[in-house]
């Protein structure tokens, strides 16, 4: 099992969910969050006064998923949420050791 | 015999006719003086039914700029963990003011009295009913007068909240607000309105000050004290290093457009009739708005590259300030340059005079309200014209030079010592407030009360409970 987060431009967040649902992703975490990377904020200007945001919205997506289903995903996000230019985001990629579903106690990629 | 008896019919006919006739011309004609005081009378009510409508209209507008009006605007500006904080404050003056004001406010601004403070005649509401007082407006009940008065009284103070947003205890406010409307505002009004008063321009004062709708007493008092205010308190914690951004311009730009509409009240009211000068102020209060809005739109365009939302309703409430004094005097070109000079000056007073001496008027209440009211009063005894307002007469009753323009230096001077009375006041009489309540109950809100925000800390709940 992998977990693959997804962190995403708000803008592409429906199209990366559409693309994902089309390649059989069952289940998602979706989070507003707040970041930067390499992408410079912006300035706001209140009555003269200069404001620098540096952290910007981002919607991030957490995911875990059968091992042979990562590499799709991975060009399913990709192909979804690239526009090419800085502050597009990032996808990181880790190995889960179990996983449980509540309800029934089942484990396991069964439980995904 | 029937030819006989229809003759005696007919006459019988023709006597009753005449008869009748006689009667009704026998019924008493109301001789003309009766009738000239008749119509008299009923043309006096009908006036005065006119203007009584225009004047409660009035009230209810001033009334509207506080709340929802200012509480918006100010609402808007701070960090929503002090949206309540701050709309209580103005919500909260809208009680207290209108109880001190039946008490004795209203007394001790236009009843006689001495040049500086108004007597005792009027308090409780002695002799304020139905008849006018026809030293203040021959047509309206002298009530419709002091409840329009009071929406001033209200306001004024509401104003002074901007400076100490997000930081003052709210029970430090009510206390500040109660001794400041009977030593500041009370002494002032009664200066430039009531009557015997010392800077009153048509009841006798030594210094005849043009201040049609409150440059001196509403805006000049509530920005200089605004401005002791932020020195006293000193800056909220974080400033300037953290940001401190309005919550939601969206608030304050509702509170903008309220205030502008409002401002028709405050202005053309103040010609306390419904008359022409009516019309002639509020086309002045509009037009100044309007000129203000395109000042500082365009002085921020021209700094930072972006004419913001927010600079263009802050422009537009600096132009009604400063054609506040000016609105019953000036004509609509005049209007104009009022309106554009303040846009211009109070942007400069906001983005780069408060930068350059470090001091936190948060809201810029001092920025927007003292120098806009200077701005205004001053340019009120350049721009005064006899044609719009023939206030000043000579012995044979004709109208005199008003302002500068019309050739009355003088008129500047007198404006100057009205400007000077009212800062002096006003910086004088907050200081020594502030150092009361400082002692009695202490001012500001403890440090971790501050980082809490006002909402909670000063009452308890939130404005903003999105989750649920």
């Amino acid at each position: 099992m992998t977990k693959i987060e997804a962190i995403v431009q708000p803008s592409k967040f429906e199209a990366v969910k559409e693309e994902l649902r089309e390649i059989g992703v069952d289940g998602m975490t979706v989070t507003d969050v707040r970041g930067h990377g390499r992408q410079k904020g912006h300035t706001e200007v209140y009555r003269g006064r200069e404001y620098t945001v540096d952290l910007v919205p981002k919607v991030k997506i957490e995911m875990v998923v059968p091992d042979n289903l990562v590499e799709k995903v991975v060009n399913a996000i990709v192909g979804s949420a690239k526009t090419g230019k800085i502050g597009d985001g990032k996808i990181f990629i880790s190995r889960i050791d179990e996983a449980v579903r509540i309800r029934n106690e089942e484990r396991g990629e069964s439980a995904l | 015999m029937r030819s006989a008896l229809l003759k005696t019919c007919l006459a019988l006919v023709i006597l009753m006719g005449v008869s009748a006739t006689m009667a009704a011309a026998q019924t008493p004609t109301p001789a003309v003086p009766d009738r000239l005081a008749k119509l008299e009378k009923d043309v006096a009510q009908a006036r005065s039914s006119g203007d009584n409508a225009w004047m409660l209209t009035s009230s209810a507008l001033v009334l509207m700029m506080t709340g929802p009006g200012l509480a918006l605007f100010y609402g808007g500006l701070v960090r929503k963990k002090n949206v309540l904080g701050t709309m209580m404050q103005s919500f909260g003056l809208m009680a207290i003011v209108t109880v001190l004001w039946a008490l004795i406010g209203y007394s001790l601004c236009f009843a006689s009295g001495t040049d500086f403070i108004g007597g005792l005649g009027h308090a409780f509401m002695r002799g304020v009913g139905a008849a006018p007082d026809a030293d203040y407006s021959a047509t309206i009940p002298q009530q419709s007068y002091m409840v329009f008065q009071l929406m001033f009284a209200i306001i004024t103070p509401a104003l002074i909240t901007g400076a100490f947003a997000e930081r003052m205890k709210f029970s430090a406010m009510v206390l500040f607000m109660v001794l400041w409307s009977f030593i500041v505002y009370d002494p002032m009004a009664h200066m430039v309105w009531g009557k015997g008063g010392l800077l009153n321009a048509s009841l006798g004062g030594h210094f005849p000050t043009l201040d049609f709708a409150g440059g001196t007493v509403v805006h000049i008092t509530s920005g200089v004290s605004a401005l002791v205010c932020a020195l006293y308190l000193g800056k909220r914690l974080g400033y300037p290093q953290e940001p401190m951004p309005p919550h939601s311009v969206v608030l304050s730009f509702i509170g903008a457009c309220l205030l502008w509409v409002g401002w028709f009240g405050f202005n053309a009211g103040s010609a306390l009739s419904s008359g022409s000068l009516a019309t002639s102020a509020f086309v002045a209060t509009h037009f100044a708005a309007a000129a203000a809005v395109i000042g500082w739109a365009l002085a921020e365009w021209v700094r930072n590259g972006k004419p913001s939302a927010l600079g263009a309703i802050s422009g537009a409430v600096a132009g009604l300030v400063a054609i506040t004094p000016a609105s019953g005097f000036v004509g609509p070109m005049s209007a104009l340059v009022i309106g554009f000079v303040a846009g211009v000056g109070c942007y400069l007073m906001v983005a780069k005079v408060k930068a350059v001496f470090g001091y936190d008027d948060s809201l810029d209440a001092f920025g927007v309200h003292g120098a806009g009211g200077t701005i205004g009063a001053l340019l009120t005894g350049v721009f005064a014209v006899s044609a719009v307002n023939p206030v000043f007469k000579d012995s044979a009753g004709n109208p005199t030079a008003v302002g500068l323009i019309e050739g009355n230096a003088h008129q500047l001077l007198n404006q100057l010592v009205g400007v000077a009375t009212a800062w002096i006041l006003a910086a004088v009489g907050t200081l020594i407030i502030l150092k009361v309540v400082d002692v009695v109950i202490g001012l500001r809100v403890a440090p971790e009360h501050e980082i809490q925000g006002l909402d909670l800390s000063q009452h308890g709940e939130e404005g903003y409970n999105l989750e649920y």
